[in-house]
């Protein structure tokens, strides 16, 4: 067991050697721009991610925004409609009330006409009444000239004449 | 997610053992273990028992033999790859191939050796994968009939081996290496050496190609190889790094962590491949305490006054517990990496160690019966199929944990204050 524990001076040297030159060389060779890359790639794909995040995040936020246009948008719009509902709401009770307005003024001065027609109408016949009331006391007038009994007669027709009308 | 609960059972599990222990195994893992244990100590035993029956096979050997360093690689039977020998004696530099050494193989495929005189002069011999000065005390039955007489005489022997009697080839290396001042330093590109260049140039060139393909195809998806190894860059800088140093400061220790990482799993699969010569380069001692101390250099450049306050003087302890504590914290700055080390040669090593204790297993059994060898056989290969699953992820853990405690010790290097901030801030 001797020969594998002792520690020859040699080997010892070679080893040194060796192992110095291959880290050495490794660290220029190989182990730089291996862990270079490896570490470009890694900010790449952490880079990547981040962006796919940032996109993903402005595409909510873009889509939130959409959201919030079409929402407002909306709201507008029955706004309006309920303005414009409103508006032809009041136009249709303002024509309504004009026209009853109208209506009203017209059968009130028809009314008015109807009465003052009726005024001229009673002032007309109280004339001809009072016409041919004077028109019957002439008539009376001259028969009682003539004759009693035909004055009798002619009063009792006109009497009757009187209250036909 | 699972993943996440994996790191998070681990580092409790490992987190839990006092420094000094090696991570514990499965009970699995450790009744292999103790089976090869039992394997490396008897077996060698028996074999040199002194009856002269050395042709007998060896498991103990065999896996030693497979498991320790090497100056060639064993490819199978008696094929043999030489490696470049490399000695620095007495300020001369001596390079030759370690098939100068070879003297023909015995009936089991193993290389017998003899002596060398490099172009300096100086004469050397390959002693156990040991190179030393021909003409010392080793006087090995394989050896004893190639020994040059004049490098005897040009190198007289140490008095000290001098002593040793010619029949106890079994001496300790480390007493001999202690006693004799006349080694060679061995820079030879040995088994493991030359695993770990293998290593290197693998991960030279598979990074360069990844970091091309990044560099070609810039923001878009990973594709091929790049989408292959990807995931585990990415796991030891997101999972291991981050969580362990935090975001600010992990890019600072990323690249020394991915080297780590990569090293020691591609290193552990390595180790894993039959037929190229068991490369053992993670359960080699030499090769991980190189790991270790670079942990430790980095975790003590790095640390900060809030790291050292709390070593030197940990505040809110009373004063008798500072007295027992601090050298405890003290002791633990060296123990964290040794025990790095320990764990990961420990692991890799036994992980070996198991797989060929039932191939020797086999050849054992077929020694005395080749019935027997047949019916052990059918058995244990198919707790090596398990073993290999289990050495798959035990190659890959290994190189997690070490990866993970290395970044959870820079991490506490560089930590910030948090809650002990709390009465300065109140009295701002």
């Amino acid at each position: 067991m001797e020969g594998l524990l002792s520690v020859s001076i040699g080997t010892v040297a070679w080893a040194t050697i060796s192992f110095l030159i291959v880290l050495f060389l490794l660290r220029k060779l190989a182990w730089g721009p291996i862990v270079q890359s490896l570490k470009e790639r890694e900010e790449g794909i952490a880079n990547a991610i981040r962006e796919a995040d940032r996109a993903r995040e402005e595409m909510a936020r873009l889509q939130a925004g959409n959201e919030e246009l079409l929402r407002q948008a909306r709201e507008e719009r029955d706004v309006i409609l309920r303005e414009a509902k409103a508006v032809g709401e009041k136009m249709r009770t303002e024509a309504q009330q004009r026209a009853q307005n109208e209506a009203d003024r017209m059968i009130s001065s028809a009314r008015q006409e109807i009465d003052n027609q009726k005024k001229a109408a009673i002032a007309d016949l109280k004339n001809q009444v009072a016409q041919l009331s004077i028109e019957i006391a002439e008539k009376l007038v001259r028969e009682k000239l003539s004759d009693g009994d035909r004055q009798k007669a002619l009063n009792q027709a006109l009497t009757g004449e009187f209250s036909k009308n | 997610m699972s993943l996440y609960f994996c790191r998070e059972f681990f580092r409790g599990y490992f987190m839990t053992l006092t420094p000094i222990q090696p991570a514990p195994f499965r009970p699995a893992l450790r009744m292999a273990c103790l089976l090869a244990l039992f394997f490396a100590l008897v077996f060698p035993v028996q074999a040199s028992g002194g009856e002269g029956d050395g042709e007998k096979f060896s498991p103990g050997d065999m896996i030693m033999h497979h498991i320790s360093d090497a100056h060639q690689i064993h490819i199978i039977g008696d094929l043999y790859i030489p490696l470049p020998v490399i000695l620095l004696h007495d300020g001369h530099l001596d390079v030759f191939s370690s098939s100068k050494f070879w003297n023909g193989t015995n009936e089991h495929g193993e290389l017998l050796f003899k002596p060398y005189t490099a172009s300096s002069g100086v004469t050397y011999e390959n002693h156990h994968e040991v190179i030393t000065l021909a003409g010392g005390g080793h006087n090995h039955n394989e050896h004893v009939a190639h020994s040059s007489d004049s490098a005897h005489a040009a190198h007289p022997a140490p008095d000290s081996l001098a002593n040793m009697t010619p029949g106890h080839g079994d001496v300790p290396h480390g007493e001999e290496e202690h006693a004799s001042h006349d080694h060679p330093i061995d820079f030879s590109i040995t088994k493991t050496v030359f695993g770990m260049l293998l290593v290197v140039c693998i991960m030279i060139l598979l990074f360069r190609s990844i970091a091309k393909s990044y560099l070609r195809r810039k923001g878009q998806a990973p594709s091929g190889l790049q989408n292959m190894i990807e995931p585990f860059i990415l796991f030891v800088r997101n999972d291991i790094a981050i969580p362990s140093i935090g975001e600010r400061k992990a890019d600072r220790y990323v690249p020394f962590l991915l080297t780590v990482f990569f090293f020691i799993w591609i290193s552990n699969l390595l180790g894993l491949i039959p037929f190229i010569g068991g490369f053992n380069v993670t359960g080699t001692m030499s090769v991980t305490i190189v790991l270790a101390t670079l942990v430790f250099i980095i975790t003590t450049v790095s640390g900060n006054a809030h790291y050292w306050g709390h070593i030197v003087w940990p505040p809110g302890v009373p004063l008798p517990i500072k007295v027992i504590l601090v050298p405890i914290e003290i002791l633990s700055i060296f123990m964290k990496p040794a025990v790095l080390m320990i764990r990961l040669t420990a692991n890799i090593t036994a992980g070996h160690i198991i797989i060929l204790a039932f191939v020797g297993l086999i050849i054992l059994f077929g020694q005395n019966s080749a019935a027997l060898g047949y019916g052990v056989g059918a058995g244990a290969v198919l707790f090596m199929v398990f073993m290999f699953f289990i050495e798959l992820l035990v190659a890959f853990l290994q190189a997690y944990v070490f990866t993970l405690l290395a970044a959870i010790y820079f991490g506490d290097a560089t930590q910030e204050h948090h809650h002990h901030e709390e009465p300065s801030h109140a009295s701002h």
